[in-house]
């Protein structure tokens, strides 16, 4: 039972708790039991694989990387809009194959989520034990265009990591 | 002070109904699953989270704003999980209009790991993509 | 902010429209499963804009619930979906717009 490990799955029940809250919509504290209450009711139904490496939160970093996201998000958007309403040819686009340097489970679902929602990219297949990401990408043209998105998304890999340093330095180092 | 944020609410929610509107027109006019998808995924996600936005701006005062953060928290993070499903499904059952693309680096990398993505077979599950 | 509730119906029905001409056409049940994700984000705007033109907040929950039955819908039936044949000509592999491939793994 060890993957029950309280401790393990401190988060989680903290997540949980706070979406029964900010479902009823008011603080006191019987929210707040009854919260942690269900919580542990959820986790011990459909217990989850705990998160098992530990990782800090840079705070100004995580802040640069929202403002990084959210910009992309709109840009995108933007873009994706145009894109639609453009007369011409048909729009082509690439699958491309995007290396990661991180090998860290954790990191790889990050860089996977911001990267579906920003820069006309759908994740399609993910190689976790290689770190790599396998994305849909809209409105690419030539190769020139794919090394401009393989780019961003290192870059996006750079920021995530820099605002979720791991605890320990070797896991990064891989 | 009210009717600038009114202002702001009305725009919020008139910018949220057009990238709506901007998704639904991509869904049309895109070629293929793939390239639909992101019509579906992007334009409309921003355009739910301004109007949430909007409706929280002019639901200040109720409890309900907090249902609202919800809102667009779940959808921010369910988003790129079913657009992950669905893409990952589209390209193993070869609903990807291959002439469209102008590189595909999957293809080799799944042939070479004995899955050959075709129509009506089923792809084999493996461990820790499920 | 009555203006607003009618211009924003008249965009989101167009949407709807579209994304309904989109669930009609088809070809795949993926096209479908798609449309069905963003009809219901339209159905979820709907209620949002409602909430906000009228001030009633007694439409919120209708709201979450609208929102996460889109995420659970689409990933069920993604997950379960039949493997039907696409529905487009497949197009022979040898008529692929090839790009000279670059090196794959040129950063490691």
């Amino acid at each position: 039972m060890s993957r029950l490990a309280p401790r393990r799955q401190l988060p989680v029940i903290a997540w949980l708790t706070l979406v029964w809250v900010l479902l009823w919509g008011t603080w006191s504290w019987a929210n707040l039991l009854s919260g942690i209450l269900v919580s542990l009711i959820v986790l011990a139904v459909l217990p989850l694989p705990a998160v098992t490496e530990g990782r800090r939160v840079r705070p100004l970093a995580l802040l640069r990387l929202i403002a990084y996201v959210a910009r992309d998000l709109v840009v995108s958007s933007v873009e994706v809009s145009r894109l639609a309403l453009s007369p011409g040819p048909r729009v082509t686009s690439a699958v491309l194959a995007v290396r990661l340097q991180t090998r860290s489970d954790l990191i790889l679902t990050v860089v996977a989520e911001a990267l579906s929602l920003v820069p006309g990219s759908v994740i399609v297949e993910i190689d976790s034990p290689t770190g790599t990401l396998y994305v849909h990408v809209l409105g690419v043209r030539d190769a020139e265009g794919a090394e401009r998105f393989r780019a961003r998304a290192l870059h996006l890999e750079h920021l995530i990591r820099r605002a979720l340093p791991a605890m320990t330095r070797e896991k990064e180092a891989a | 002070m009210t009717t600038f944020f009114d202002a702001l609410a009305g725009l919020l929610v008139l910018t949220g109904c057009l990238l709506t509107l901007l998704a639904g027109v991509g869904l049309v006019r895109f070629p293929d699953v793939l390239s639909r998808m992101h019509a579906a995924t992007k334009p409309q996600t921003l355009g739910l989270l301004c109007v949430v936005a909007g409706a929280g701006i002019r639901l200040h005062r109720s409890v309900d704003v907090w249902m609202l953060v919800l809102v667009a928290a779940f959808q921010l993070v369910t988003a790129p999980v079913s657009g992950h499903l669905v893409a990952r499904m589209a390209y193993r059952t070869r609903h990807v209009r291959s002439d469209l693309l102008v590189a595909d680096e999957l293809r080799p990398d799944l042939e070479a790991a004995g899955i050959e993505p075709g129509p009506g077979r089923r792809p084999p599950r493996r461990g820790r993509q499920g | 902010m009555s203006v607003v509730g009618a211009v924003a119906g008249v965009l989101l029905g167009i949407a709807a429209l579209l994304v309904c001409l989109r669930l009609a056409l088809g070809p795949s049940v993926l096209d479908r499963l798609v449309s069905m994700d963003v009809l219901l984000s339209v159905t979820a705007c709907g209620i949002g804009a409602y909430a906000a033109v009228t001030r009633d907040s007694t439409v919120v929950p209708v709201l979450v619930v609208v929102s996460l039955l889109g995420f659970v819908g689409s990933a069920s039936v993604a997950r379960f979906i039949p493997r039907d044949a696409p529905q487009q000509p497949k197009p022979a592999r040898s008529r692929q717009p090839r790009q000279p491939r670059r090196p794959r793994r040129s950063r490691r």
